[in-house]
């Protein structure tokens, strides 16, 4: 294991890992306790902006590979709970905060134009409740705490999609429907979570590590494996348990969908990757056979299903959500690969997928703010009447397919790379054949952007505001840059891979 | 001025242009006026890039590491600098044509489609001065996305289906298969410099070698080596100043120019010739010069019959490659030069007629010639080089090429190059004896010559058919140190 350093805290720098989550959870409650709506909005960016820089500063801290362990309250884990940041956390933490951020920024015109002026003080609570929980899940390493801030950012995200109800009513049968689904999926954990508990007396996930790796596998430790994966899948989507997404994500407010697109699933991921490496010991033969046996299947049928599903949208919104599904296979298909530059692909796409994709949705809503709809007919022409907007579109687009010069091909190159260092030859070609749908669903969209004359109504349509656009550039811009300058992206990644595989068995094969 | 400012400068200055396009989109004079100092100014830079370097490999320019191992770095060999000289040279003629060709057409978009077509030449020079393949890929992709704006230009809905085909054949084939040859060789080898004899010797061996070149060979989609050829005529929807430029030259010659990269700096022509195994790809050539040339003979459309030769003379170029001798790799690299003078002034001739007479069918073109002799002698003189004869310059690669097959006695090729020339005549010289010979005499419509920017551009390039006909021992050495040992 890695050494850890007891602290005793003395500065507020040693506070970082419970002020990232402190901030927003003060800041939640705080709106509506001061009740101006005028208020919500900058004490939420505040709040999140504030995150944003902890998490920066976290992760500097950690990217040499060290781990910073927290104890709450002064309790010596495993009895007390303790925060443990890695890079692979501190990584998620980042993503998690800076993508909340500039969504904020974004979502003052969006929000404003989509959901009823009463109901924003609340909203913002709402998004910074949810944020608090996702920061949360990633930052602790208390198992049963993963579970606590899983249901806070889960409960603040049902409320949150409901929120599309002012513009589609069938917004609250999707958030209804998540809420089912989610429900479940946050049982099985606990129940998985539960089982551990009886099988080893401890809460604390290296506890658990250690104690596990100590009984070998028994029943009980398998029913828990299959339980949390199941639990954790659900809020993953991984394929045949993504039913909820594509109404959740086409429903929900465009600000919304912005944030969790980008960050929800890609939390649920983080805490996958945290069981499947760090919990539980990837050496015994059970896990390995899961995952090669179901999930590189599974990611595979998503990555063709999904896109294939995607090609036949006619709302741009529930194309890219299916689409979403899809590159969570590539996620997945980077873990089943069990190797180092296999999960440091998964890492990595997490976080550029995590960036192109609230580009993509962002674009989405302005073009929402403007013609009020994002199906194709209500599109036509906007590359000509929205310039600005559908620029950064097609940027996010050619990044979702994984043209070279963007976020996406990064992490599409290693993980071609990582299936070829296997010599799977047909999960490499199955890779690129799927991107090859990639470019039919989004090009489908250029050609209703660019290349179809405005509807009659529409031809006066101009940009959105300035503090959309702006928010809205940062983000292509990102897919851009990331795409070259991949020092923090992979530099991150592979240590964080290197962390997660680094306990396991395998590293030592 | 440095070497590698000098890189930098001609992938900068048509990248400038694109942006003054869209600034100065209401004020054409202006704009097309700026756009063609740009064009000067980057064929300046590309000779002195010339001067600095003559034929010599220049250091290699990094830009920064994007992944450990890759990096975007440019440098200076003599296949890319001939390139690059030939493209941003004969981009200062197309944009005049190009002026010539909208104005007199009454085309719309002129801003849009300038200012991709200065897109497409920064991303030519990017792929010109790639020091390693991965610089090359992206810059080749670029093109492909800075062009499909170009074929999809006029937004009728033949247009958008060409479009589609184009994009659709060009990224399938780039990134199903290129990208996997790509990465399969970094993983192999740890590196995609381009390297005198290449880098993959040792690293691979048996019939795998020919597996990767096959996903190099059709992964070059913009080669259009059969059956991935079927986007060529497809963007023929084009407006004209495109099809000659971007598929005569710069597209093409990108797809051509990239496989001879890859043969000669990836495999190494040695490594080709000692395994063999590009031996089927030497066929497949032979196959696609044969048959593209049969299609086109029974085309009536001036352009689509084009399209076919330029398929047809594209696989010159890569059985140049596949033949592993170094003369075939000379003749396929001096084919970049000669076929693109004599193919972008056939279809500059196929612009200009239908500018003034708007006729696109060769069957209509009975007489034409006596109304636009200008028009008709450089397309004659196009015609000819294409087919390889003297005094015009396409004799000499094809020359070229028929050594390098009795080098490696490949007998059978230098009858197909045979075959191949008699089919160019066979579909290439009646347009011409239509033009002058048939139709009507009594005609006396007032048919005559569209204005002098689009007349000029095709005649100047037809001249350098025959002025390089003269120069071609000079072109030879200059692309001599590519194949030295």
């Amino acid at each position: 294991m890695t050494s850890e350093v007891t602290q005793t805290a003395v500065t507020l720098a040693d506070h970082l890992p419970v002020l990232q989550i402190l901030v927003p959870f003060v800041a939640g409650p705080l709106t509506v306790l001061i009740g101006s709506r005028a208020l919500a909005w900058p004490i939420a960016f505040a709040a999140s902006a504030i995150a944003t820089v902890i998490a920066f500063l976290l992760l500097m801290q950690v990217i040499d590979g060290s781990v910073i362990s927290y104890h709450l309250g002064g309790w010596a884990p495993p009895l007390g709970i303790e925060y443990r940041v890695d890079a692979a956390n501190a990584f998620v933490l980042l993503l998690v905060s800076g993508i909340s951020t500039v969504v904020l920024a974004y979502a003052r015109a969006s929000v404003a134009a989509e959901i009823p002026k009463k109901q924003h003080t609340l909203f913002y609570t709402a998004y910074l409740l949810c944020l608090t929980g996702m920061l949360g899940v990633a930052v602790t390493g208390d198992a049963f705490n993963v579970f606590v801030f899983l249901e806070i950012s889960s409960l603040a995200t049902y409320v949150l999609i409901a929120q599309g109800s002012y513009r589609d009513k069938r917004a609250l049968t999707a958030a209804f429907d998540y809420l089912i689904m989610g429900t479940i999926g946050a049982t099985f954990f606990v129940i998985g979570i539960g089982l551990l508990y009886m099988a080893t007396g401890t809460l604390n996930m290296a506890d658990i590590a250690e104690r596990i790796a100590d009984q070998g596998s028994n029943r009980t430790v398998r029913t828990a494996f299959a339980f949390i994966i199941v639990g954790v899948g659900l809020k993953v989507a991984i394929y045949p348990l993504h039913l909820w997404l594509p109404n959740a994500y086409t429903f929900a407010p465009s600000a919304v969908t912005s944030f969790l697109a980008a960050t929800a699933t890609k939390v649920a991921i983080y805490v996958l990757l945290r069981f499947i490496f760090t919990v539980f010991q990837p050496g015994f033969a059970f896990e390995i056979n899961t995952l090669v046996v179901i999930i590189i299947p599974f990611a595979i049928l998503a990555m063709f299903a999904a896109s294939f599903i995607a090609i036949f949208q006619t709302d741009l919104k529930r194309m890219l959500a299916y689409s979403s599904i899809a590159q969570i296979g590539y996620i997945l298909l980077g873990i089943g690969l069990l190797t180092e530059t296999g999960v440091t692909a998964a890492v990595a796409h997490l976080f550029n997928h995590g960036i192109t994709k609230a580009t993509l949705f962002m674009g989405v809503g302005a073009y929402v703010y403007r013609v009020n709809g994002s199906f194709y007919d209500r599109l036509e022409g906007m590359g000509r009447q929205m310039p600005w907007t559908s620029a950064a579109v097609v940027i996010g687009g050619l990044s979702l397919i994984g043209i070279p010069g963007t976020a996406g091909f990064v992490s599409k190159w290693m993980l071609v790379q990582a299936a070829l260092e296997l010599g799977w030859w047909p999960i490499a070609l199955l890779i690129v054949a799927s991107s090859l749908l990639a470019v039919v669903y989004v090009w489908r969209v250029i050609e209703v952007l660019y290349l179809k004359p405005p509807a009659a109504d529409a031809v006066h349509v101009t940009d959105v505001p300035l503090s959309m656009l702006v928010p809205l550039w940062v983000m292509a811009f990102a897919s851009i840059y990331f795409g070259f300058d991949t020092n923090l992206t992979l530099g991150a990644s592979s240590v964080a891979a290197n962390g997660l595989l680094g306990g396991s068995v395998l590293a030592a094969q | 001025m440095e070497t590698g400012t000098a890189i930098l400068l001609s992938m900068l200055i048509p990248f400038l242009a694109v942006i003054s396009n869209i600034i100065l989109r209401d004020k054409p004079n202006l704009r097309d006026g700026t756009t063609l100092a740009a064009a000067v100014a980057t064929f300046l830079v590309v000779l002195k890039i010339l001067a600095n370097e003559g034929n010599g490999t220049s250091e290699t320019l990094v830009l920064f590491q994007v992944m450990p191992g890759l990096d975007l770095a440019f440098n200076v060999e003599p296949l890319g600098l001939m390139f690059a000289i030939l493209a941003s040279g004969l981009w200062i003629l197309t944009h005049l044509y190009g002026i010539g060709y909208m104005r007199e057409n009454n085309e719309e978009h002129h801003a849009r489609f300038f200012a991709c077509f200065a897109f497409a030449i920064a991303s030519v020079m990017g792929i010109a001065f790639s020091a390693n393949m991965f610089t090359l890929f992206l810059f080749y992709e670029a093109l492909t996305i800075s062009t499909y704006p170009l074929v999809a230009h006029k937004g009728t809905p033949e247009a958008i289906k060409g479009a589609r085909t184009y994009m659709g054949i060009l990224m399938g084939t780039s990134i199903g298969l290129q990208l996997v040859a790509i990465v399969w060789t970094f993983s192999l080898t740890g590196t995609l410099d381009f390297t005198k004899g290449g880098i993959l010797e040792g690293h691979i061996a048996g019939p795998m070698v020919a597996v990767l070149l096959g996903l190099y060979a059709f992964g070059i989609g913009k080669a259009a080596l059969m059956p991935f050829h079927r986007w060529l005529p497809a963007a023929m929807v084009a407006p004209t100043p495109v099809s000659a430029l971007l598929h005569a030259v710069a597209v093409v010659k990108a797809g051509v120019f990239t496989m001879l990269k890859v043969g000669i700096y990836i495999f190494g022509i040695d490594f080709l010739s000692e395994t063999g195994a590009s031996e089927w790809l030497m066929w497949l050539a032979a196959f696609s010069i044969v048959a593209a040339s049969v299609v086109a003979l029974t085309k009536d459309n001036l352009k689509a019959r084009l399209a076919y030769s330029t398929i047809s003379q594209l696989s010159y170029i890569t059985l140049g490659m596949a033949l592993a001798s170094s003369m075939g790799a000379l003749g396929g690299g001096m084919h970049i030069a000669t076929h693109a003078l004599g193919k972008i002034t056939l279809f500059m001739c196929a612009g200009s007629i239908y500018v003034a007479t708007h006729k696109t069918e060769v069957s209509q073109m009975s007489g034409l010639g006596r109304k636009m002799p200008i028009t008709f002698i450089a397309f004659l003189i196009g015609a000819l080089s294409i087919i390889g004869l003297p005094p015009f310059a396409g004799s000499w690669s094809k020359w070229l090429l028929i050594v390098g097959a009795a080098d490696t006695t490949q007998w059978v090729m230098i009858g197909v190059l045979m075959v191949s020339s008699l089919l160019n005549i066979a579909y290439l010289l009646p347009v011409v004896a239509k033009g002058f010979f048939l139709g009507d005499r009594s005609d006396t419509s007032q048919m005559q010559e569209a204005g002098p920017l689009v007349w000029a551009p095709p005649a100047v390039t037809a001249a350098g058919c025959v002025i390089l006909f003269f120069y071609a021992g000079a072109l030879l050495e200059f692309l001599a140190p590519i194949v030295a040992n």
